[in-house]
């Protein structure tokens, strides 16, 4: 049944990807939400790569953001609620040869899926990771989440949520082991672009908390800092992103951070407004889990059967011995 | 000095032992169960593991079995601390860990009184305890090792007190490290086992740690060995029937273990828990040099979600656990069942609900195994029923998981999880290999899920074949893999899962019966009860009786013909090590009787009146209660 043909090992042509080679179907998301403009970022991104479809896998939880790679023409994996990181992580572990995205929401992220978080930065496989922080449930119909502001009146908070919303590049930052952290809006296109390109290039687990907005449930969440550009911080450095002049006229509100610079990096992320976009820290020197385990390497029939017999040789009783010993007493 | 050696001689074997001019008879058996117990960390269970490796080279079968106390470090001289190892020693092949125990060597009174509660010692047992205590400076000690020792002689245990930490002095500064070593060196000399033998072993034992502590150990061995000859009026000898062909001597868990190596799979994702990890501990140790990873994972839920995403992408993964990380595991099991991703599941069963008892054996996971995880779930479950079966299940379980791409449970339990029994050394076979990932382009037009509308298979699609791009999801999907809205599409999938089981069922055979084909009685088991059931009916049919029995190792599906064998038995009944309900309890009728878990599904599925009995005392049933269970159920009254 599972025999391995090499037809597909060798192209002897380069093949050219068009967006529509990684379009599916039409995505389900309300008009007006943010995960389409992510969706098209990525399929820009996965073109401008020629990312080949069947070596690209798009791993998801559960949620409004989940259903993402059901509208990529790759192949996707969209599993159980809070669980993406660990799916993909075993798809990384096997097969280092596959690029491997992930979107998780801010529910499946931060709150029934923290534990795996918080272990994928310390892990740093080589991912890119996608959090869509709308900052409320939506496919469950609106109830507080995790980073939902202090005060929102959800259906489980009637009269407001109780706590401080946890912030997720703060927490990502103070994770042993980061090694890209970065923050867009979806209303900014060319930067998203540019943070999710920058993103795939690092090695290692690029963790992008994406500020999305839901039309649905809180159409005016984001509405100050979509109105007001100086309500944007935006991160322009030459390892970082470079700001284009046009975006400059109307984002002027500009810092020139070095990603290297966790401190500042630290800093950055604990400001709430105006919001920062960009990248906040960049490590490219944090070993991947999956080179430390020496993912991948082929291993042969006789390479197996060697270490199994020398474990065999370590626990074997040989009837010559057996009978000898016998006699002997 | 004289008040320490031989306070009580041995009394009825009396004319057994046959003392020849400083020549001791050795008395022939044809099995014994010997028991070395300390506080933990005083190296009881080494010296027990030695013993049985030592037999097993000399062509003895043996069963030994790890007693564990719960936690780490129990307060030392505690009733609850016993740690050490039982060992069974016969001149034939040994398949359980039999009934009560013929010797013991003690390091104190203490851990000796727990086992001696537990019920687990024969009336005249032999006891080697350490004298030390009577001479010891809290006034408190001694009185309670003089009581303990008194009650027990007094009891007609044969009590032999034996100053081991003075003699072990003689050769070593610390006698608390070694004394093990000493005792291993008497147990030789009793059981006619071979000094030199010993020796090796002990010299494999310590290999890493070098000559420097090798040679203390050695000196402590034969001191041991010549004190028992000189001071000990008996001895023993258990023949050896000899081996004919290799054999390997291991444990459960490191069977499963080496399964996992054979079966060519390349990653087991993990969390700790008892009693499974040790498997774990000897993979991690030897996978990595057949290109293999242990992935410590952050949690059971991600041990078994990233054993699913490898498997996903092509190669079968497996992860190891025990009940309550089972009970983690059970909604990413739904979703393998649902994506329909190879995934071979073990679970080393323990006393349960809840935290229950991490080092005590129990078969109360059946059910769960069966039917765990939301909404109609069909998984694989097989059950190994000894040390050997523990290798080959796994790799059995990776081949139909591959083959039906189905989620298949081992169930092993903690009772095979730590006992030890020699078994032929496997032959490699290259059939054993999981195939390298499958690349091959899917031929156009083909579905990711083209179920067979006969038994429901479809060709997997893995990551990097062209032409097989989709997106694979636990929400109810068609043959096309996206998300069914229709109720009808629905319904498709679920005969389709449940279908495989069926196609499996047509490849397996019916298991055989142990005894006649017909009879008065069939007891039914299932898991590591086999050999102690089979034990209990072999020697009952060479006493007359007309019984025989039936071990399942496919518990899901259940091969054909069951319930052509049951039905020419005039009684059935199950053996297993999950609760049932007693028709003595007054409360207890037919309308609420709880059955165990094999003998509730043979009801409902064979409309076979089968009785059960069960024992769930966290140890492994004995084939003495067995026994018992069988002559009440052929002769009541």
């Amino acid at each position: 049944m599972n025999i391995a043909t090499t037809d597909c090992l060798l192209r002897m042509y380069d093949e050219q990807h068009e967006l529509e080679d990684y379009e599916s179907g039409v995505p389900r998301w309300c008009t007006g939400c943010g995960d389409n403009a992510i969706l098209a970022a990525v399929q820009r991104l996965c073109r401008d790569e020629n990312l080949r479809p069947e070596k690209t896998v798009f791993v998801s939880g559960i949620g409004c953001s989940s259903r993402f790679p059901h509208y990529m023409k790759t192949y996707g994996f969209h599993g159980i609620h809070g669980r993406a990181l660990p799916v993909a992580e075993g798809i990384k572990m096997a097969r280092p040869d596959l690029n491997v995205f992930v979107n998780t929401g801010d529910g499946d992220c931060c709150s029934i899926g923290a534990a795996h978080w918080i272990h994928a930065i310390r892990y740093n496989m080589n991912m890119t990771v996608m959090l869509h922080d709308n900052q409320i449930y939506g496919l469950t119909k609106m109830q507080a989440s995790p980073t939902s502001p202090r005060g929102l009146k959800s259906n489980t908070t009637p009269r407001g949520s109780y706590l401080e919303p946890l912030q997720p590049l703060t927490i990502t930052l103070g994770v042993q082991n980061v090694s890209f952290v970065a923050q867009a809006v979806d209303w900014i296109p060319e930067v998203l672009y540019d943070i999710l390109s920058a993103a795939f290039h690092h090695k290692g687990l690029s963790f992008v908390r994406i500020l999305q907005r839901c039309p649905e449930w809180l159409p005016k969440l984001y509405e100050p800092w979509v109105q007001d550009p100086q309500k944007i911080l935006l991160l322009n450095h030459e390892q970082g992103i470079q700001v284009s002049p046009n975006l400059a006229k109307v984002y002027r509100n500009l810092e020139s951070h070095d990603p290297s610079n966790m401190n500042r990096a630290r800093e950055i992320s604990s400001v709430l407004d105006p919001i920062p976009v960009g990248i906040l820290y960049r490590n490219p020197d944090v070993p991947c889990y999956e080179d430390l385990r020496h993912a991948g390497q082929p291993r042969s029939r006789n390479f197996i059967k060697a270490g199994l017999e020398a474990e065999f040789d370590k626990f074997t009783v040989w009837p010559q011995e057996a009978e000898r010993r016998g006699q002997a007493v | 000095m004289n008040k320490m050696t031989l306070v009580k001689p041995l009394r009825d074997a009396a004319q057994q032992v046959r003392p020849a001019a400083g020549e001791k008879a050795a008395v022939t058996l044809s099995e014994h169960i010997i028991e070395i117990i300390s506080d933990s960390g005083e190296g009881a269970q080494r010296c027990g593991q030695s013993l049985g490796a030592i037999a097993a080279k000399m062509g003895n079968g043996i069963w030994t079995v790890e007693i564990i106390p719960a936690e780490i470090r129990p307060p030392a001289r505690s009733v609850a601390g016993a740690s050490g190892n039982r060992i069974r020693l016969g001149t034939r092949r040994v398949t359980n860990g039999g009934d009560e125990t013929d010797l013991v060597v003690a390091f104190n009174e203490q851990v000796l009184l727990g086992r001696v509660r537990s019920g687990d010692l024969k009336s005249d047992c032999i006891i080697l305890l350490e004298s030390m205590w009577r001479e010891n400076s809290d006034p408190t000690v001694v009185a309670s090792y003089v009581e303990t020792h008194d009650q027990l002689v007094a009891a007609g245990y044969r009590v032999y007190e034996i100053p081991m930490e003075r003699e072990c002095r003689k050769h070593v500064a610390d006698a608390r490290r070694g004394k093990n070593m000493f005792a291993l060196g008497m147990l030789c000399n009793l059981y006619s086992l071979d000094l030199q033998l010993a020796r090796d072993q002990i010299a494999l034992t310590f290999g890493k740690k070098g000559a420097s502590v090798i040679a203390p150990n050695v000196k402590l061995l034969d001191a041991g060995y010549e004190w028992a000859d000189a001071n000990l009026d008996f001895k023993f000898r258990i023949p050896a029937s000899g081996v004919t062909e290799p054999q390997i001597v291991v444990n459960g868990n490191t069977a499963l273990a080496l399964g996992i190596l054979a079966s060519g799979m390349e990653v087991c994702a993990m969390y700790p828990i008892t009693p499974a990890t040790s498997a774990s501990h000897y993979l991690s140790d030897v996978f990595e040099k057949v290109g293999g990873v242990v992935h410590q994972a952050e949690d059971e839920i991600a041990a078994c979600t990233f054993a699913i995403g490898a498997s996903y992408a092509g190669k079968c993964t497996v992860t190891i656990t025990s009940g309550p990380g089972y009970s983690l595991k059970q909604e990413a099991i739904g979703l393998a069942v649902m994506g329909e991703i190879p995934l071979v599941v073990v679970n080393v069963q323990r006393g349960g609900p809840s935290t229950g008892q991490p080092t005590k054996a129990e078969q109360g996971d059946l059910l769960t195994a069966m039917f765990g995880s939301h909404g109609d779930a069909p998984k694989v479950v097989i059950a190994p029923s000894s040390i050997e079966d523990c290798f080959y299940s796994i790799i059995t379980a990776r081949k139909i998981a591959e083959t039906f791409n189905m989620v298949v449970v081992v169930l092993s339990d903690a009772g095979l999880a730590t006992s030890q029994q020699p078994f032929p050394r496997p032959r490699f076979s290259d059939a054993w290999l999981a195939p390298p990932v499958n690349q091959s382009t899917v031929p156009t037009g083909l579905e990711p899920y083209a179920w067979d509308e006969a038994t429901g298979l479809a060709r997997r699609f893995v990551p990097g074949q062209p032409g097989g791009v989709h997106t694979l999801t636990g929400l109810a999907h068609d043959r096309l893999s996206h998300v069914a809205y229709d109720a009808e599409i629905n319904e498709q999938s679920i005969r389709a899962r449940s279908l495989k089981l069926a196609a499996l069922q047509k490849t397996l055979k019916t298991p055989p019966v142990f005894g006649g084909e017909t009879g008065d009685l069939l007891v039914l088991g299932w898991g590591s009860t086999k050999g102690a059931i089979e034990e209990a009916v072999e020697d009952l049919r060479a006493e007359g009786c007309k019984v025989s029995s039936l071990h399942l190792t496919f518990l899901q599906p259940l091969p054909s013909g069951i319930k052509e064998i049951m039905q020419r038995f005039k009684q059935v009944i199950t053996v297993e090590g999950n609760w049932c309900d007693t028709p003595q309890d007054n409360i207890i009728d037919e309308a609420n009787r709880r059955y165990s878990a094999l003998a509730m599904l043979l009801r409902s599925r064979y409309l076979v009146d089968v009785d059960c009995w069960s024992e769930v005392k966290g140890q492994p049933i004995k084939p003495s209660s067995i026994r018992r269970v069988i002559l009440e159920k052929l002769r009541p009254n």
